[in-house]
């Protein structure tokens, strides 16, 4: 049994609770830094995939899990973070410029298109974003002479403080660099939540009247809840291109975007945590699907059978399953089993009934 | 100059009058109630004042301040903080969560101090959270500081609403029925706390209240109201005598 005894204010504040806690990220932290060294190239891309799923959930965290408005629409921002950052690359800013201004940028524009949207809520809000990632596919298409269009465009290596990072040519130095925007995009998010910003963000998400008695303008909360959810997601664009290497029209579908939000739900909606978990299964669940397709044709026959949509219906599943049990996601049941060990041996079976309820999505009066 | 006046107040919805003409005032250092059946008007003049409406006529100004030129999320700053009959806590936050937003007025950082977490931002956190548990200790709520609100039970929220107002640092406290689903002993700490509030703490308190023990027993003033509109204004023992406060609970007599 491990307990925190609190003893300054700073406890709360830091993002560790004790010297435990910091050994543990410090520690995974290590681990992550060694990854290159001990994984094969094709699991290495696989971990940087997930990594780069990672920051595009972040994004939509900030928006979905902590402020409450529900987007199926962040492929949009995702292709516009891809093609900002690869425009501003070709006109000549170096991609040390060219990445951080596709986040602003990004980020500015998705700021513009909350206006209208605020005033929609929960299901109406969800069916507004969606119709901004469907028309983003003719964007790109119509706006050729940038875009390339349907033959779409090829992802240069990029030079950062001189080491030439390209997917393919140097997959460990890619893998460095999404690990170093995971690990600023985290801090600045974390940074976010334990200030008054963050706070507010929550104050909206769980009761817009009593935000606003308390002096919280909602309109604008939203706006900038919308603003640095979408410069977050710019980002994992930009990198999420780089690493596809090619893209095109096609390439930020509806169909991500609707994956982003399952993610999200299924890692665990409103925590950072949430975000990461989700992208581990969106991320190895086609190589967990393919590796237990080959053991069911080893024992059972025909293992070269192709099952069309098996990954999206397994995904749904999972979805379904988790709203069904775990309304929190992975990051609650993570949360129920430490508290177990924790409390070892005076865990109650019921501890967390009282809290086992859904994520309020926007309301007024 | 009153502290807070009401003058002439109108709000209707379609053809229906929920505020008649209501005009009163509340001075500075008074607790002030509102009673009368359901459906009075009560709740909304609450929400008149914290600018939910817009009235079709009349003027609302507190402390000088003409409160309708300010935005709903304005009211805050001028120092008039509420609560609310069904509690509207933020659900999925703990006690302590939900009391730091209440101290949201006081924000002197701004987004980019904030991504950075300079040390001003942690010297604002800090003191925050200094003023957060003066009121955790005020309303005796430590045994709760790290609970959600989604598993504490109704006694303790409608506590911990009265506490998010008071980490606002208000000069104005609306209570919409404090006391409304509480236990007697709860009723009793309430009076006391509310009592507490205007003296140790010189805030003003107007408040919504059925429960005529607790509103005779704290308030120095009484606003009777029926259909909108103003029936008697005088203390809890002239309203409660005034013919026609008894009518309008009681019906006539034949």
């Amino acid at each position: 049994m491990r307990i925190v005894f609190k003893t300054d204010y700073m406890q709360d504040i830091r993002p560790w609770k004790d010297r435990y806690q910091l050994v543990l990220y410090l520690l995974l932290l290590t681990l992550m830094l060694a990854a290159p060294f001990v994984i094969d190239a094709f699991y290495l891309g696989e971990l940087n995939n997930v990594l780069i799923w990672a920051i595009a959930g972040m994004g939509l965290m900030v928006l979905t899990g902590h402020t409450g408005q529900a987007s199926l629409g962040h492929a949009a921002f995702l292709a516009m973070g891809c093609y900002t950052n690869i425009i501003l690359m070709e006109q000549g800013l170096p991609f040390m410029l060219a990445f951080p201004l596709a986040g602003i940028i990004t980020g500015l524009v998705g700021m513009v298109i909350a206006i209208p949207a605020l005033r929609l809520h929960g299901i109406y809000l969800a069916i507004a974003t969606m119709a901004m990632s469907i028309l983003v596919d003719d964007i790109i298409v119509l706006t050729e002479p940038w875009t390339g269009g349907v033959g779409g465009k090829y992802a240069p290596s990029v030079n950062v403080f001189g080491i030439m990072i390209d997917r393919w040519g140097t997959p460990r130095e890619f893998y460095y660099l999404t690990l170093g925007v995971v690990v600023v995009v985290t801090l600045g998010y974390i940074n976010i939540l334990r200030a008054p910003l963050g706070r507010s963000f929550i104050a909206v998400r769980d009761s817009e009247v009593s935000a606003q008695a308390i002096g919280i303008d909602v309109a604008r909360t939203k706006a900038i809840s919308f603003g640095i959810s979408c410069a977050i997601t710019g980002l994992g664009g930009a990198l999420m291109g780089l690493f596809a290497g090619a893209f095109n029209n096609e390439t930020f579908s509806v169909i991500i975007s609707i994956e982003l939000l399952m993610m999200i739900v299924i890692g665990g909606l409103g925590s950072i945590h949430g975000a990461f978990f989700g992208a581990i299964v969106i991320g190895f669940l086609p190589q967990f699907l393919s590796l237990s397709k080959e053991w069911v044709g080893s024992v059972f026959g025909g293992s070269n059978v192709a099952i069309p949509g098996l990954e999206f219906g397994v995904f749904g599943m999972i979805l379904i399953a988790f709203i069904l049990f775990e309304p929190m996601g992975l990051y609650g049941r993570w949360l129920k089993v430490r508290t177990f060990f924790e409390l070892f041996p005076f865990y109650r079976k019921d501890m967390f009934k009282r809290q086992k309820s859904y994520l309020k999505t926007e309301r007024l009066r | 100059m009153s502290f807070l006046e009401l003058k002439d107040v109108t709000l209707k919805f379609g053809g229906v009058t929920a505020v008649d003409n209501l005009s009163f005032s509340v001075e500075e250092g008074e607790v002030f109630a509102i009673v009368g059946p359901n459906g009075a008007g009560k709740s909304t003049v609450f929400n008149l004042i914290s600018r939910f409406y817009d009235p079709h006529n009349g003027s609302i100004k507190f402390d000088g301040h003409d409160l309708l030129k300010s935005k709903p999320s304005g009211v805050a700053a001028f120092g008039v903080a509420r609560t609310f009959q069904n509690i509207e806590l933020f659900d999925q936050a703990t006690v302590l969560e939900n009391l730091l937003v209440g101290r949201h007025r006081h924000r002197q950082s701004n987004f980019l101090t904030e991504l950075f977490f300079t040390p001003s931002v942690k010297k604002q956190e800090v003191q925050n959270r200094h003023m957060v548990e003066e009121i955790i200790d005020f309303l005796d709520l430590q045994a709760y500081r790290e609970k959600r609100i989604a598993g504490l039970p109704y006694g303790v929220r409608k506590v911990v609403e009265v506490a998010r107002a008071l980490a606002t640092d208000p000069k104005l406290l609306l209570l919409d029925e404090p006391a409304s689903g509480l236990s007697v002993e709860e009723t009793t700490d309430m009076r006391w706390w509310i009592d507490d509030i205007r003296r140790q703490m010189g805030i003003t308190v107007l408040m919504v209240e059925h429960d005529m023990g607790l509103v005779s027993g704290v308030s120095d003033r009484v606003l009777a109201m029926a259909d909108g509109a103003k029936l008697a204004l005088g203390t809890p023992v002239e309203v409660q005598s005034d013919p026609a406060v008894i009518e309008a609970y009681l019906g006539h007599v034949a």
